[in-house]
């Protein structure tokens, strides 16, 4: 679409640089991209920045700076470089999270399998052998936004709510799953439970992920979670991790 | 670090607040901090000190606070009843607060938020850059009766006050155009600035709820907008189409589409507004939002300079024989410009 990217100003906060009007894997990836280039820059008016799953917030103080200004550099800075196939950023990190699917510590398994008109079995093996991007990290700290799933993973928001899921819980809508940080009501459908914390307050590094970061959650049983849980790897679920070059 | 701050009966929302933590946007982490961050200006402007010292926030109603070690104190903020030994205290002004005296902070009399600060601020440690706590992201935590807060080995005057900003009761609140703004119709936008709003019970520190008569506001594409970042002072309309301010606990992205921005300057106001105070929205342009806000930040540099001396009245002075009451009398026929 010619009408973007589009940048404008958001309140008195900051300037958005938005690539798409939906979410969209490419776009999703020039936001990515052009997030690590607009910090590379680390221009002294910009005090920090953070990207949605297809657009970068750029904050700075637009009392004290023109947005005007802000906004040309931003462009300047898009014009300079050929985004129509964006490198991912190095140094990622993939994680290996180990998954409960279904039973009754993730009991929308079966109701969502049934969404894609697929069995069950046939749902854990592709959900635990699909490898998702971190798209954004938002709502919660540290919680990812994961995504994107095969295009029959394109199933609604359940109509109610349930009233609430526990922290760790793999959840799925849209081609997007979320592992959600802190227990939480979602309309999205509960399909995996997993150890995995996102977000470890005490830590000198209190997220785990970052945007960009790949994720594959393999199945493992409920006595292995539990024995996960009971270990000294808790905080990352018995979590793998393995550098992006 | 000198003695303690005792909570001896804690009110059910009171929070260790500061100015909050920065550069943890993309990690879903807004910046938290006081929900009028102007009371911790005033309460630093009183004390003579920084306003990056936390101070505890009290919502609706107070607590019962007794110190180990001497110190001083400043009230901001909602204005509450406070007494120290059974004595009232006057509010947005500094008071000694001796050791083993009991400071009483009762319900709210106007406004919503009050504020308790200490001289140095609380030597609490600093977790992710700063001292307050987020309850919505779980750091930090509520206050609890018997907790204790250590206090910093500082001093500060007393006896002085501050005649506050007006804020504690609603009114006109400022909003400019923000990315989603335009999914309104003009007919929908021009009708909510028209619109008398109340504050509804429905409100924290993530947001607060507007009631109206009258239908509700919708975007035109509803409720298929695609994520997208919110700041402080965005005002949601959620599914019912009532808007909700988005204050300083607010989640980072969300797909409600937003209608305006409250500009930071006013948010203390959306913040003070008790239950059922009226509130108008009023649309102004990027460039008066900035003349409002540098005339606001000018308003906040020149606090120090406005604080006075408290005059007290003698009959709330409880042990006013013994105060020296003739030390700095001048004489009748000096120049008191004469320098």
């Amino acid at each position: 679409m010619s009408d973007y990217p589009i940048i404008r100003t958001v309140g008195l906060s900051g300037i958005l640089v938005t690539f798409a009007g939906a979410m969209d894997d490419h776009a999703n990836r020039v936001a990515l991209a052009f997030r690590a280039a607009v910090e590379a820059e680390a221009w002294p008016e910009v005090s920090e920045t953070s990207m949605s799953l297809v657009s970068v917030f750029v904050v700075t103080d637009l009392v004290t700076y023109p947005a005007e200004e802000i906004i040309a550099r931003l462009q300047d800075l898009l014009d300079a470089r050929d985004w129509s196939d964006p490198a991912l950023p190095e140094g990622r990190t993939l994680w290996h999270v180990p998954t409960v699917y279904g039973t009754d510590l993730a009991p929308q398994l079966e109701e969502a399998a049934k969404a894609v008109g697929i069995d069950p079995d046939e749902a854990i093996r592709q959900l635990s052998a699909s490898r998702v991007r971190v798209l954004t990290i938002g709502f919660s700290p540290g919680q990812p936004y994961l995504g994107q799933l095969d295009a029959q993973w394109n199933i609604p928001r359940q109509q109610d709510l349930t009233k609430s899921v526990p922290s760790g819980a793999l959840v799925l809508a849209i081609r997007q799953m979320c592992l959600f940080t802190n227990a939480t009501p979602t309309g999205w459908r509960h399909v995996g439970q997993t150890a995995f914390r996102t977000f470890s307050q005490q830590s000198d590094a209190p997220f785990a992920l970052s945007p960009g970061d790949e994720l594959i959650f393999p199945s493992v049983s409920a006595a292995e979670l539990e024995k996960i849980r009971a270990g000294s790897t808790a905080s990352f679920g018995g979590a793998d991790r393995e550098v992006i070059a | 670090m000198s003695g303690a701050l005792k909570v001896l009966s804690a009110g059910p929302a009171l929070s260790l607040q500061d100015l909050g933590r920065r550069g943890y946007l993309a990690f879903g982490l807004t910046r938290g901090g006081a929900a009028d961050t102007l009371a911790l200006h005033e309460g630093a402007a009183l004390l003579g000190q920084s306003a990056e010292l936390a101070a505890i926030e009290m919502t609706g109603m107070g607590s019962t606070f007794e110190a180990t070690a001497d110190t001083v104190i400043a009230l901001t903020g909602a204005r509450m009843t406070a007494t120290l030994d059974g004595a009232p205290l006057v509010w947005n002004a500094s008071h000694a607060l001796p050791a083993g005296a009991k400071l009483a902070i009762g319900g709210v009399q106007a406004g919503t938020c009050g504020y308790l600060h200490v001289a140095g601020g609380f030597d609490v440690p600093v977790q992710m850059g700063a001292r307050g706590s987020h309850l919505n992201a779980g750091i930090g935590g509520l206050l609890e009766a018997d907790d204790a807060l250590p206090l910093t080995d500082a001093s500060a005057r007393s006896g002085y006050f501050l005649t506050p900003d007006n804020r504690l009761a609603g009114g006109t609140i400022h909003v400019i155009e923000s990315i989603q703004t335009t999914e309104f119709s003009e007919e929908t936008r021009a009708r909510f600035a028209a619109t008398p709003f109340r504050r509804d019970p429905r409100g924290n520190r993530q947001g607060v709820r507007m009631d109206s008569d009258g239908d509700g506001f919708f975007a035109r594409d509803g409720l298929s907008i695609v994520s997208e970042v919110i700041v402080p002072g965005d005002i949601q309309i959620t599914g019912d189409g009532a808007p909700f301010v988005l204050m300083c606990e607010s989640q980072t992205t969300g797909g409600y589409p937003r209608i305006g921005t409250v500009i930071p300057s006013d948010l203390p106001k959306v913040a003070q507004a008790p239950v059922g105070a009226p509130l108008k929205f009023e649309f102004v342009s990027h460039e008066e939002a900035r003349a409002l806000e540098t005339r606001a930040r000018a308003a906040i540099k020149a606090l120090a300079g406005q604080v006075q001396p408290l005059v007290r009245d003698p009959a709330d002075i409880a042990d006013l024989l013994s105060y020296q009451l003739v030390s700095g009398v001048v004489s009748a026929s000096a120049d008191p410009f004469e320098t």
